[in-house]
């Protein structure tokens, strides 16, 4: 293979991911790194480099629409960053202090509840009632967004804005120690704690992951873990992708459909998790 | 896609568009302005990273035949890493210190993001929300000076 094929390669894989990841609120990297290390014997380092670029890449290029639509909650997510990043900040100094092992099987744990709680909500027929709480009036969580699938504005409420702030310092924990975005842990939060719709919960998630993943980036590229050659392509076809998806594909699919889909790459994603960690 | 405000008629996508945008171009759109924050941040970006990508193919043209040139180039090796390396290597036209220059504005793009959000919060006066952001916004800078530090 030449540098050249090898780019166009990386280049497809990368639009793949990043359609994927705008619109299940995820960054894509664990599709990626698989990809590069296994099929195209990238070095680790420099996958990891990719995935995190590849993070923020998908998180930008997808928010410029989410946002202008409104179908990313901008104040949950300022919110909800105050616990990322402080989440993040902690996460690196943990990950001296506990073993990669343990975070993998307890996080490959959650996940895999959270999709079997997830899959449940997909059966449930009538939405049971928003509780109403004091604190997301006060901070003026609540928001509307118009569906496309479903022809018609959508209102909703937002709940439980302490609990969400907690699931989210782990799911920070879980990215400052593990180098992910963990909007495979940020979408069950919102979608479940907070009770924000699930295409708001994925959007919120793509505009938040491009934050956490920043805090972090920095650290990487002073390693040297950022080759441009690579995440030079990653770059390039994830904005693609994830402008794809956010302008032409959200609006418009169900969300039964979305749901399943997540459900299932959150499975995929958990028994990853659950096999990395019994495998170190 | 709806830029500076035309006099021009409007395709009929923009038009939906009209109702919001005609309220009042002076008074800002929160949501308008950090979505152009990040198209603009975005495609910057990816100018750099496409230019410095040509750059490359052009000084190298062995890359498009070689196949032992990519064994070099996935195997660890040394990549700029500091912001002088990145500096040097764009005086010298070398191609992937353009694309390594698109990469860091892409990851300074959401750091921009919460300071514009600072800044439009602190305009509608919302103290509650300038305290949030402010302290994201204070978190981030300590990650990176520490992430320095490392």
């Amino acid at each position: 293979m030449t540098p050249f094929l090898f780019m166009l390669v990386v280049l497809g894989f990368s639009v793949g991911a990043g359609l994927l990841g705008s619109l299940l609120g995820i960054g894509g990297g664990l599709i990626l790194i698989p990809v590069l290390t296994l099929l195209l014997k990238v070095d680790i380092q420099y996958a990891v480099g990719a995935s995190i670029v590849s993070v923020i890449a998908t998180s930008s290029g997808a928010a410029a629409a989410y946002v202008r639509d409104r179908m990313a909650n901008t104040r949950v997510a300022m919110f909800l960053e105050l616990a990322t990043t402080a989440g993040a900040l902690s996460g690196a100094y943990m990950s001296g202090l506990v073993g990669g092992r343990g975070v993998y099987l307890v996080f490959g744990g959650v996940m895999a509840w959270s999709a079997l709680v997830m899959l449940r909500r997909m059966r449930a027929s009538a939405e049971a009632p928003v509780p109403a709480d004091a604190l997301a009036d006060r901070l003026a969580l609540h928001g509307s967004y118009w569906d496309e699938s479903q022809g018609r504005e959508v209102s909703y409420r937002v709940t439980r804005p302490l609990t969400g702030l907690g699931l989210m310092y782990v799911a920070g924990t879980v990215s400052g120690m593990l180098g992910i975005g963990s909007g495979a842990l940020k979408v069950p939060a919102m979608d479940l704690a907070m009770r924000l719709p699930l295409k708001v919960s994925t959007a919120t998630s793509n505009f938040m992951i491009g934050v956490t993943a920043a805090a972090s980036a920095g650290v990487y590229f002073a390693r040297g873990n950022i080759d441009p050659f690579i995440a030079g392509p990653v770059c390039v076809g994830v904005t693609l992708g994830a402008w794809l998806g956010s302008r032409h594909l959200m609006a418009r699919v169900n969300s039964t459909w979305l749901r399943a889909l997540f459900v299932g790459v959150l499975l995929w994603v958990a028994l990853e998790m659950l096999r990395k960690g019994w495998a170190s | 896609m709806s830029e500076a405000p035309t006099p021009e008629p409007r395709s009929p996508e923009a038009a939906a568009a009209v109702v919001q945008d005609g309220e009042d171009a002076s008074l800002l759109h929160p949501e308008q302005l950090i979505s152009d924050l990040l198209r603009y941040g975005v495609a910057a970006s990816l100018a750099l990273v496409t230019l410095g990508t040509v750059v490359t193919f052009f000084r190298h043209p062995d890359y498009l035949v070689s196949s032992e040139a990519l064994l070099r180039l996935t195997s660890p090796h040394p990549v700029p890493h500091t912001l002088g390396d990145v500096v040097a290597g764009a005086l010298a036209a070398r191609g992937q210190a353009f694309v390594m220059a698109g990469l860091l504005v892409m990851m300074a793009v959401p750091v921009m993001r919460v300071a514009l959000s600072l800044l439009i919060f602190r305009q509608q006066k919302d103290r509650l929300y300038v305290g949030i952001t402010a302290t994201v916004l204070a978190m981030l800078v300590l990650s990176f000076l520490l992430g320095a530090a490392h």
